[in-house]
C-alpha cells in the first residue's frame, strides 16, 4: 500500500481560480462564483443558488450545451445541508465543468428545464430521493417512489430497512399491512 | 354533434412490449397518440442507498443488477469511477480484457435489442436468429468468469481473473462465425420494404433535441451526432484502438437500426485489434486489499451499449462511499418518449420503446 | 328411398368425413405451422409428444379442453360466448361448398361414382364470400363483449381491415367469373380443364390481389394487427381462455384452409394436376384429392413462410394498401380481362 501510494496516490484537489474558464465566469459573476478546484483532470466551480440559471446561459453561449447529469447530496453536518452538482459538457473540445450549489433544506432552487429539458426527470429524481424543492419546474412529483410516499430514502437519517408505509394498494379491498384478507373478514 | 372522447390506455407495467415493467399512460384519439406519460419507479430497488452502506468492493456485483443485459460496462463504470478516485492505473493487460469484455457485452445487447426491437414489430425471425449468437457470447463469459448475465467480471484495479487458456481462440471463432452471421439479420431487415416502412420516419428527434433531452449512446448519434464517450473522454485502450463511430441522418428509428448494426461491426473491429495487441503481464493493481479513499468526488463514465453509463462517487474518508450516483443512460433517453411518439399509432409507441433500448433495471435502479 | 339417399343420408355422411377431415387437418396445420416455423428459424419445435410431436395437437387440445373458462365479470356473457362460434362455424359452412375432386368410386370400393364434394351449388362462389366476411362479428362481438382496451382497439381495427380488404377481393374474383362464366366453383374448375390452362396464368394480377386480401382477411403476418400482440396483447381474443380460445384459433386456421381451397379451386384447377390437357396424366394412377390437398397445403406453407419472414403491417399503411394500390389495380385488371374476353369473341 504504502509503495504503491508513494508511485501514484490519491490525487489532491488543486486551486482552479486562475483556469481561464473561471477568470472569465469571475469577471461575469464576481463574488458568486465561490470557488474553483480541480480533482484529477475534473474543474468543479462551487457556486450561488442565486446565479445558476445566468450562469448556465452563460456556459451554453461558451458550447457548454449539453446537461450530463444532476446529482443530489444530502450533507447532514453541514450548515447548507444539501447540494446539487451538475456536471456539463463541451462538444466543441470534449470538456467537462462540474458545478456545485449548496442550499438549505427550505430552500428553492431554480429548475434548469427552462435550458435543459432532459433536467426534467433528474430534478423530479433529486427531489423524490433528497426532498429538494425546485421553482418553475412544470411537473415536480416523485418518480421512483410512488405518490404519497412518506419520506425521501438517500436522506441520511432514512433507515436502510425502509419504513413502514402501511402499503395497502386497495385501502378498502385490503386492509393495514397490505396481503389478502382473512377469511373472517371475507364472510363479514 | 359527435361527442368525440380521448381513449386512455394504460400501457403496462405488464405488457409485451414495455421491456420490463414500464408503464405509459397512453391518450389515444382513435389510433392516434395525443398524450403519453411514463410511468417508473416499478422495479426501483434503492440501489443507490445500497451502495452508500456496503464498502467500495462490495458494490461490484451491486451494479450488475443495473443494466442487467450489460453487466460488463457496469462493472466497468463503477470500477473505474473508484479508480479514477482512488488515481490508480489499471495495468495494461488488464485494460485489454476490460475493453474485450465491453465490446463482447456491446454486442450481446445490441443483439437482445435486435432481438426484441424486431419482435415488438412483428418480425419474429430474427429473436431467434440474434439469440443464437449471443448464446456463443455468453459462453465466452462463462469460461471467463463463471457466470452469465451478472457477471461481476471485474474488481477495483483491474480484472479478477486473467484470460483461460484457449479464450483467444475461442474468441477468434466466434468473430469468424459473427461476421458472417450478421447477414443473415440484415438481409431479414435491412431492405425488407416493410421493416423499413415501419421504421423510416418513425420516432424522429432532431440532434437540437437529442441534445436539450441529454441523449445518448445510439439515439444521439442517430440524429448524427458524433459523440460517443469513447472517443470524446478516452479511457482505458481506446485512443491505440482503431474504429468508426457511425451516425445516422435523419434521427428516426431506421437509422437508429443502422447504427447499431454498424456499432456491431466495429465492436468485431475493436475485439480483432485486442487480439492482435493484448500484452502479457500484471491483471491487477497490487496493494488495493483495503480501500479508504480521502474525501473527494468523482464522475466517470464509459460508453455502454445503450449511451453514456456514468458514476458519480463521493468519498468521506470512510471505507464506505458517501454517497454514490448512477447515471443511467435509459432513463434519460425514455424522457425523449413522449415527445417522439405524439401524433404517431399505437403501433409505432412500441417501435420507439425498442428503438430507445430501454432496460428497467437501470431506469429505476 | 333413393331420393333419401341422395338428399339426406349421402349428404351426411359426407360432411361428416368432411368435417373431420377439416379438423384433422385444422389441428395439424397447428404442428405444421410449429415445425416449419421452427426449422425456418433455426430450432426443433414441439417434438416430445410423440414422435416428432405427432401428438403435439391432441394434447394441446386436451390442455384447452380441461382449461378453467374464464369470463371476465363485466363482460357481456351472451355474446362472449358466442362470439368464438361465430367465428369458427362460417369457416366451416364454406367446406360444404368447396369441390375437392370430380366424381370418382374411390379405388373401386364403390360400385356408383360418386361426387367428391357435398353440393354444387350455383351461386357457390357468392356464398363463400358470403360466409367469409360473417367471421368478421366473431371477431367484433369478441372483441366488444369482452369490456377491454385493448380487445376493442383490436376488433376495431379488424372490422376495418376485413371491410376494406372485401372489397379488391371480390373485385379479383369478378374478374375470373368472366372467364369461367359460372358462379358454381365446379363449373368454374371444368371451365380450366376446358381452357386446358389454370386461371392463374391469364389472371396472374387477380391471383396476386386474392392472396393478398386472403392473408389479411385471415389476420395473419404481415397483417395480424387485429391481434398484434405486441402492442395490442392479442387483441381481440385477450379475455378468451380455455376452449373459447381454442375456438379463435381453430377459426384461424380454419380459415387459412377456406382461402387456400378457395384460391386453389379458382386459381389453381381444383383437383386438375399442372397443364391438364398433358397426356402424361392419363398415364398416372389418379388419386382422387391429392392434387387438391398437395396445393392446398402449398398455400398453407406460404402462410408460414410469410409469418417467418415479415414484419408488421402499421394500421394506416395496411388502409392506404388496401384503398390506395389493391383496389385500383383490381378493378384495371377486372378491366383487362373483359378487354381479353371481348377480343377472343
Amino acid at each position: 500500500m504504502s509503495q504503491q501510494s508513494e508511485k501514484k496516490g490519491q490525487p489532491e484537489y488543486l486551486d482552479a481560480m486562475r483556469n481561464p474558464l473561471v477568470i472569465k465566469l469571475k469577471e461575469k459573476f464576481k463574488e458568486n462564483i465561490l470557488d474553483a478546484k480541480t480533482y484529477g483532470n475534473e474543474l468543479t466551480i462551487w457556486i450561488s443558488k442565486d446565479i445558476l440559471i445566468p450562469l448556465c446561459k452563460e456556459l451554453w453561449e461558451n458550447n457548454f450545451i449539453y446537461l450530463v447529469d444532476i446529482m443530489g447530496i444530502h450533507q447532514p453536518n453541514k450548515e447548507k445541508n444539501f447540494a446539487l452538482s451538475y456536471i456539463l459538457h463541451n462538444f466543441k473540445n470534449n470538456e467537462r465543468i462540474r458545478l456545485k450549489v449548496e442550499i438549505k433544506e427550505s430552500e428553492l432552487i431554480p429548475s434548469l428545464t427552462e435550458i435543459w429539458k432532459g433536467a426534467n426527470w433528474l430534478e423530479r429524481e433529486a427531489y423524490d430521493m433528497f426532498g429538494i424543492l425546485f421553482s418553475n419546474h412544470p411537473n415536480l412529483e416523485r418518480i421512483l417512489m410512488w405518490e404519497g410516499f412518506e419520506g425521501h430514502p438517500l436522506r441520511k437519517d432514512f433507515p436502510l430497512k425502509g419504513i413502514n408505509t402501511g402499503a395497502a394498494i386497495y385501502p378498502d379491498v385490503y386492509p393495514e399491512g397490505g396481503g389478502p384478507p382473512k377469511k373472517e373478514d371475507k364472510n363479514a | 354533434m359527435l361527442d368525440v372522447q380521448e381513449l386512455e390506455l394504460n400501457m403496462g407495467p405488464q405488457h409485451p412490449a414495455t421491456h420490463g415493467v414500464l408503464r405509459l399512460i397512453l391518450k389515444v384519439d382513435g389510433e392516434r397518440i395525443v398524450d403519453a406519460k411514463p410511468v417508473i419507479g416499478y422495479l426501483h430497488r434503492g440501489t443507490e442507498k445500497l451502495f452508500e452502506n456496503q464498502t467500495y468492493p462490495m458494490n461490484v456485483p451491486h451494479t450488475d443488477r443495473l443494466d442487467y443485459i450489460a453487466a460488463a460496462t457496469n462493472n466497468h463504470a463503477y470500477c473505474g469511477a473508484v479508480e479514477k478516485l482512488l488515481g490508480v492505473e489499471v495495468p495494461r493487460r488488464a485494460k485489454f480484457i476490460r475493453v474485450m469484455l465491453d465490446e463482447l457485452q456491446r454486442i450481446a445487447s445490441h443483439l437482445v435489442w435486435l432481438a426484441t426491437h424486431a419482435l415488438d414489430i412483428g418480425a419474429m425471425t430474427p429473436f431467434f436468429y440474434t439469440f443464437r449468437e449471443r448464446e456463443l457470447i455468453l459462453d465466452l463469459f462463462e469460461e471467463y468468469c463463471g457466470a452469465r448475465l451478472t457477471l461481476n467480471c471485474m474488481t477495483i484495479g483491474g480484472v479478477p481473473e486473467d484470460l483461460p487458456e484457449g479464450w483467444i481462440d475461442k474468441l477468434k471463432e466466434f468473430i469468424s462465425i459473427f461476421e458472417e452471421k450478421i447477414w443473415d439479420y440484415e438481409n431479414l431487415l435491412t431492405d425488407n420494404r416493410i421493416w423499413k416502412k415501419r421504421t423510416i420516419g418513425v420516432g424522429i428527434i432532431s440532434p437540437e433535441d437529442a441534445i436539450n433531452y441529454g441523449l445518448t449512446g445510439p439515439p444521439l448519434r442517430g440524429s448524427g451526432i458524433k459523440y460517443d464517450v469513447r472517443r470524446a473522454i478516452p479511457y482505458e485502450v481506446y485512443p491505440e484502438l482503431d474504429f468508426e463511430i457511425p451516425i445516422g441522418k435523419n434521427g428516426d428509428t431506421y437509422d437508429r437500426y443502422l447504427v447499431r448494426m454498424e456499432e456491431m461491426r466495429q465492436s468485431i473491429r475493436i475485439l480483432k485489434q485486442c487480439i492482435e495487441k493484448i500484452p502479457d503481464g500484471e491483471i491487477q493493481t497490487k496493494g488495493l486489499k483495503f480501500i479508504k479513499p480521502k474525501p473527494a468526488e468523482v464522475y466517470f463514465s464509459v460508453e455502454a451499449p445503450k449511451g453514456e453509463l456514468g458514476f458519480h462517487i463521493i468519498s468521506d474518508g470512510s471505507p464506505k462511499p458517501y454517497r454514490v450516483r448512477v447515471r443511467p443512460p435509459s432513463f434519460i433517453n425514455l424522457q425523449a418518449l413522449p415527445s417522439m411518439v405524439k401524433g404517431h399509432l399505437i403501433a409505432d409507441v412500441v417501435a420507439v420503446i425498442g428503438t430507445l433500448d430501454i432496460v428497467l433495471g437501470e431506469i429505476d435502479r | 328411398m333413393n331420393i333419401l339417399i341422395l338428399y339426406i343420408i349421402l349428404p351426411a355422411i359426407k360432411g361428416i368425413i368432411i368435417l373431420s377431415i377439416i379438423l384433422f387437418l385444422v389441428a395439424y396445420a397447428t404442428l405444421i405451422e410449429r415445425r416449419v416455423l421452427a426449422f425456418m428459424q433455426a430450432r426443433l419445435g414441439p417434438n416430445i409428444a410423440g414422435p416428432e410431436g405427432i401428438l403435439q395437437p391432441i394434447a394441446d387440445g386436451v390442455k384447452l379442453l380441461a382449461k378453467e373458462d374464464l369470463v371476465p365479470s363485466s363482460s357481456q356473457r351472451f355474446l362472449h360466448f358466442l362470439a368464438p362460434i361465430l367465428i369458427l362455424a362460417p369457416a366451416l359452412v364454406i367446406f360444404g361448398l368447396v369441390p375437392f375432386g370430380e366424381a370418382g368410386n374411390l379405388f373401386g370400393i364403390l360400385k356408383q361414382p360418386i361426387t367428391l364434394y357435398i353440393t354444387d351449388v350455383n351461386v357457390a362462389l357468392l356464398l363463400v364470400v358470403g360466409f367469409a366476411s360473417l367471421g368478421v362479428y366473431g371477431l367484433i362481438l369478441g372483441g366488444w363483449s369482452s369490456n377491454s382496451k385493448y380487445s376493442f382497439i383490436g376488433a376495431l381495427r379488424s372490422a376495418a381491415q376485413v371491410v376494406s380488404y372485401e372489397v379488391p377481393q371480390v373485385i379479383a374474383l369478378g374478374s375470373i367469373l368472366l372467364l369461367a362464366s359460372s358462379l358454381s366453383l365446379v363449373k368454374i374448375v371444368e371451365a380450366q380443364r376446358e381452357m386446358g390452362l389454370w386461371f392463374i396464368f391469364p389472371g396472374f394480377i387477380a391471383f396476386f390481389i386474392y392472396l393478398v386480401c386472403g392473408i389479411a382477411e385471415t389476420n395473419r403476418l404481415p397483417f395480424d394487427l387485429p391481434e398484434a400482440e405486441s402492442e395490442l396483447v392479442a387483441g381481440y381474443h385477450t379475455e378468451y381462455s380455455g376452449m373459447k380460445f381454442a375456438f379463435f384459433f381453430m377459426g384461424e386456421y380454419a380459415n387459412m384452409i377456406v382461402v387456400s381451397s378457395v384460391a386453389t379451386v379458382v386459381f389453381l384447377g381444383g383437383w386438375l394436376p399442372p397443364f391438364p390437357s398433358l397426356k402424361i396424366w392419363q398415364s398416372l394412377p389418379e388419386i382422387p384429392i391429392f392434387w387438391f390437398f398437395a396445393k392446398v397445403l402449398l398455400f398453407l406453407f406460404l402462410y408460414i413462410w410469410l409469418r417467418a419472414t415479415f414484419p408488421r403491417y402499421r394500421f394506416d399503411q395496411l388502409m392506404d394498401l388496401a384503398w390506395k394500390w389493391l383496389l385500383p389495380l383490381s378493378i384495371l385488371n377486372l378491366v383487362l380481362i373483359a378487354f381479353i374476353k371481348w377480343g377472343l369473341k
